[in-house]
């Protein structure tokens, strides 16, 4: 595990954000340290894509600041912010790979488009990527021709290969069998330690987060319900978080009057239509 | 408690409301869109992001070189439709002989720009509309802005380019099969020489009829861009939306088409 410092690569103060009318983020205080796994849980809806949309600057906040890298990237202009997307890379849960292109010049774009590299070194490159995730050899190939887990592994590649500082997963280890998902796990944390970057990543896999986290941010409903160690979390006292941890259902408490309002679309007591 | 729905004369007035708000964004869309593209054809270079010539080279053999044969096909057809139809007409004046005037100047003011539009809508359009709708859905388009990769430079410039190059192209192409289809046979019809065909031809049309036809196709090449850039970046949904998104652009695009013909016709003749 990484020692804890206190370089903040990310910083996340009172995010508030919307899908249409819907608040999705309420007040979320976040932060991310240098050379740091930080691991983000919560159910589904709980608004961890929406948080990391906003860490990626994909959605505008409705209110609150977010500083990546010391640059706020509500404020970024167009030309600023691609600049700060070469300190950053990103696997998203599809894979996200360009259908068009093969493996190999889906991990190059980046290198095409942002260096002055001649395409040998480009190749040397992306084949030195491909080695790190296991996957040398399948530059060939297209997206459509890999299996689920080479999909992630490929992206991955594609995330890293401009060293980035920092790195984002979104559900590295989602429809994978186990012996492929730990297999990702511990690709993360290598990478981790031999580029030295910051990872955020997005997970339901309580078994992938415990391992490969420094910290664990829980998100509920919109809020952040805690930020801790693997430890600290465990011990918590908190009953949503052991209700998460332990995969418990809540139980609800059913007010009959709305639960038969929802289904008829008639106020009950006024017997008329709502 | 949910909150009393509104009656339908409100749902209604909504429903209108919603729809001009829409149609207004799709006009600043477009607007953006143009201005995006202009910057970064015009910036892209000085800020190291120029537009990359072997996505516009391999974009315009989509759009121009491999919709050729189909675009031959129809333009000669159409030509030999205009010159059946117009000995027809006019004999019933004994006037056939001025059937190269109508010939001429109908297809290349009209029929040719015309013709290219639509096909190109119905094949480029759509294909495109498509494309951007499925990178959208796939989070591609999510994947190369993280990458510092701004979408418009690397998916509309080029696509935009390769149009407004390939569809004046085309229109000329059309121009010069479609005339030709047409004299091979009015030549037979009429007993004209191919020599006197071409030399009416030529007398009859000025390069103003020219750049009428061609300079209309430049406005439909962009037009069917941006109805399909705009379509597939709106896509919700999965599979379906993409179907959605195509059908929508192709319909929007040939109604554009002919509409915008319409006004550019009265505009410039009136």
């Amino acid at each position: 595990m990484s020692e804890a410092t206190d370089d903040l690569v990310i910083e996340v103060k009172g995010l508030v954000a919307h899908y249409g009318k819907r608040k999705i983020l309420d007040g979320i205080d976040f932060d991310v340290r240098a050379n740091e796994i930080m691991v983000i849980m919560g159910g589904s809806g709980s608004g961890k894509s929406t948080l990391v949309r906003q860490l990626l600057s994909l959605d505008r906040p409705s209110s609150g600041t977010i500083h990546v890298l010391g640059k706020e990237i509500a404020k970024l202009g167009t030309v600023e912010r691609g600049e700060f997307y070469k300190d950053i890379g990103v696997a998203f849960q599809s894979g996200a790979l360009f259908s068009s292109m093969s493996v190999g010049e889906n991990i190059m774009l980046p290198l095409t488009e942002h260096t002055k590299l001649d395409e040998q070194t480009q190749e040397i490159m992306m084949r030195m990527k491909l080695e790190v995730v296991d996957l040398a050899g399948f530059e060939d190939l297209m997206p459509a021709e890999l299996s689920g887990g080479m999909t992630k592994r490929a992206a991955l590649a594609r995330a890293v290969v401009m060293d980035p500082k920092i790195l984002f997963c979104d559900e590295p280890s989602a429809g994978l069998d186990p012996v492929v998902s730990a297999a990702i796990d511990d690709l993360l944390l290598r990478l981790r330690d031999a580029l030295q970057m910051s990872i955020v990543v997005v997970t339901h896999e309580l078994e992938s987060a415990f391992k490969i986290a420094d910290r664990i941010t829980i998100l509920d409903e919109g809020k952040v319900l805690m930020t801790g160690t693997v430890d600290e979390i465990k011990d918590s006292d908190n009953e949503r978080i052991q209700n998460i941890l332990h995969r418990r259902i809540e139980e609800e408490t059913l007010d009959p009057d709305a639960y038969l309002e929802r289904l008829t679309g008639i106020d009950v007591k006024a017997g008329a239509p709502l | 408690m949910a909150e009393p729905r509104p009656n339908i004369v409100i749902r209604q007035t909504e429903a209108i409301g919603r729809s001009v708000i829409e149609s207004i964004e799709t006009v600043g869309q477009w607007a953006a869109l143009v201005g995006e593209s202009l910057f970064w054809i015009f910036a892209g270079p000085r800020l190291n992001q120029p537009i990359r010539i072997s996505i516009v080279v391999r974009q315009m053999m989509e759009i121009g070189v491999m919709a050729l044969p189909i675009v031959a096909l129809l333009s000669a057809t159409i030509g030999v439709m205009l010159a059946l139809q117009g000995i027809y007409t006019l004999k019933i004046f004994g006037a056939q002989s001025q059937v190269v005037l109508g010939i001429t100047l109908s297809i290349v003011r009209e029929f040719a720009p015309l013709i290219t539009g639509i096909l190109v809508a119905g094949r480029s359009g759509s294909a495109l509309a498509a494309r951007l709708a499925t990178m959208q859905i796939n989070q591609e388009v999510d994947a190369l802005r993280v990458m510092g990769i701004n979408p418009v430079r690397y998916l509309v410039v080029p696509s935009l380019l390769a149009m407004v190059i390939m569809v004046p192209a085309l229109t000329f192409i059309a121009d010069l099969i479609g005339l030709y289809a047409a004299g091979v046979y009015v030549t037979y019809d009429l007993g004209l020489s191919q020599a006197g065909y071409w030399a009416q031809v030529l007398s009859y049309s000025s390069n103003r009829d020219l750049w009428h036809g061609i300079g209309k196709s430049v406005i439909f090449a962009v037009l069917i861009t941006l109805i399909a850039i705009v379509n597939g970046a709106r896509v919700k949904g999965g599979a379906e939306g993409v179907g959605r998104a195509t059908t929508r652009s192709v319909v929007q695009s040939i109604s554009a088409i002919v509409i915008t013909d319409m006004l550019f016709v009265y505009a410039v003749t009136s």
